[in-house]
């Protein structure tokens, strides 16, 4: 599965994407297949204030449970309440049904600090 | 995100940093003779009681899971041990080691029992054959193999036994076939008429040609077998079984049926420690105190038995959300009243659950208590065993 060319990454293997005045996180399909079958999700609820590299929920899989780092600061404005009956689906489809949380951003330009897909891709190789 | 799995990939580059520093300090993880064939059936390898693995496969542990309480699976257990004891003091000798007893086994049965310290822990759950000509065999897990067997001629020195010892984990190969379809599945492969073999029960027999014990046994909480035959023999048996139909299966599904099926892991369940003793697990059935032969911990699981204090290991499931782990503290209004030793999500029951260990009393079906999940307290119920049966069918 390709890492989708117009989000920006994290080293936590987490995904955030700008639309409009709205952030979408989620995790990378290498961490949601390292992980392995997702049995249940923590999320934040809307109006949660998070901060850049703030621990805000947790994935976890049959075997483990991993923490979900914020990628960003800003407000919480919705959970993905798909995940709750179906967690599977972040192993499913990691970058689009399978997404988290969607933010407003305290301050988008912390987006430019996260990597690009191509360093991304790089970063992900050398996790072996 | 920090994974268990990328942590444990960190590990392992550390190992092999320290490996190329000094070769000699760190022990290279043990390969079963079917390591090739679980990477390129794209399993993901781990180290387990000093072998690698296979955690799982490409369909994940859900689907291996649930595969297995429907149809057959296949896991390579070639990891764990066994050891051959004959002579006329074998089974004295296995009565010695071992809390339940010898002495009852008819020949060709099987039965479940512990190793235990003199502190009544246990150090090693495994099981026991009775097979013709005084010979019995153990067959034991990976970690505490070197343990077990140390222990077992120590005691045959000890007591100037008449037997003839030998550690055959080397040269001894297994599968544990199991599901409501193995029964089919293995005896298109051999002629021993497998409806003769009970639960708990081995013969000898070849199957596909090769001269294997098989044993109506297993840690799934299913019907099937635990076949065991020269080492050799390991790829061939395997590729026979999967290409005939049993979906290869890996620790990680082994055990959330053992979960399930309300079976414990040595080592987190039960464990060295007095306070993990089998007793107060409530598996006093496996241990004969009264059996006429001072065994391995005998006086410190008589004084368990005796005390109705002390700890108790739960069966239980979540009542909210959320997934109970190793180690989670266990509490009851406020107050930490035990810790979690497994816990996952189990498929077949479609529920979070998990055992755990907690002061005597709080330990009876129903009881209500709470696990700490993230520093938020979330509802248990403490649960009958086992948690999963396998449905009766009807004939």
């Amino acid at each position: 599965m390709e890492n989708p060319r117009d989000y920006k990454y994290t080293k936590e293997h987490e995904w955030a994407k700008l639309d409009g005045d709205t952030v979408t996180m989620g995790v990378t399909n290498y961490a949601a297949s390292q992980l392995g079958d997702m049995v249940y999700v923590d999320m934040p609820t809307a109006g949660t204030k998070v901060s850049q590299g703030d621990v805000i929920g947790a994935l976890e899989s049959v075997k483990a449970a991993a923490d979900f780092y914020s990628p960003l600061s800003g407000e919480v404005l919705e959970r993905n309440e798909r995940l709750l009956d179906e967690p599977g689906a972040i192993n499913s489809d990691p970058f689009t049904d399978g997404w988290f949380v969607k933010i407003t951003p305290g301050d988008a330009s912390e987006l430019d600090a996260l990597m690009s897909a191509e360093e991304y891709d790089e970063f992900e190789k050398s996790q072996g | 995100m920090e994974t268990e799995a990328i942590k444990a990939d960190v590990m392992q580059k550390k190992a092999d940093e320290d490996r190329r520093a000094d070769p000699s300090a760190v022990a290279e993880p043990a390969r079963t003779p079917l390591y090739d064939e679980h990477v390129n059936l794209g399993a993901r390898m781990v180290e387990f009681g000093g072998w690698m693995m296979p955690v799982q496969y490409g369909k994940g542990i859900i689907e291996e899971h649930k595969n297995v309480r429907a149809n057959v699976g296949i896991f390579d257990t070639c990891h764990m041990g066994e050891f051959v004891i004959t002579g006329s003091d074998a089974a004295r000798l296995c009565n010695t080691l071992t809390t339940n007893n010898v002495a009852s086994l008819n020949t060709n049965q099987a039965q479940y029992s512990y190793i235990c310290n003199d502190d009544g822990g246990v150090s090693d759950d495994c099981i026991v054959y009775q097979f013709p000509d005084d010979q019995n065999i153990f067959v034991v897990n990976a970690a505490p193999l070197k343990a077990d067997y140390a222990l077992l001629e120590a005691l045959a020195n000890r007591h100037s036994m008449d037997v003839k010892l030998l550690n055959g984990s080397e040269e001894t190969g297994k599968l544990d076939v199991q599901g409501p379809a193995a029964a089919a599945l293995v005896q298109k492969h051999t002629d021993t008429d497998l409806s003769s073999i009970k639960f708990f029960w081995a013969r000898w027999g070849e199957v596909a040609g090769v001269h294997c014990l098989i044993s109506r046994t297993g840690y799934t909480g299913e019907d099937g077998f635990e076949l065991f035959f020269p080492i050799e023999e390991t790829v061939k048996l395997w590729r026979l079984f999967v290409e005939s139909g049993a979906e290869p299966s890996g620790l990680g599904a082994r055990d959330t049926l053992r979960l399930e099926a309300s079976l414990p892991l040595s080592g987190s369940d039960i464990a060295a420690s007095y306070n993990r003793n089998p007793i107060w697990a409530g598996f006093g059935r496996f241990i004969k105190l009264d059996k006429g032969v001072d065994f391995v911990g005998r006086e410190a699981l008589q004084r368990a038995a005796d005390d109705q204090g002390g700890e108790r290991l739960i069966n239980f499931h979540i009542t909210e959300r959320g997934v109970p782990r190793a180690h989670y503290p266990i509490m009851k209004d406020g107050e930490q009243v035990g810790e979690v030793t497994s816990g996952s999500y189990g498929p077949s029951l479609d529920k979070y659950i998990g055992m755990g260990w907690v002061k005597a009393g709080l330990h009876q079906p129903d009881t209500e208590l709470e696990v700490m999940i993230r520093e938020k307290p979330v509802g248990i119920k403490v649960l009958p065993r086992p948690m999963y049966k396998k449905p009766k069918i009807e004939a």
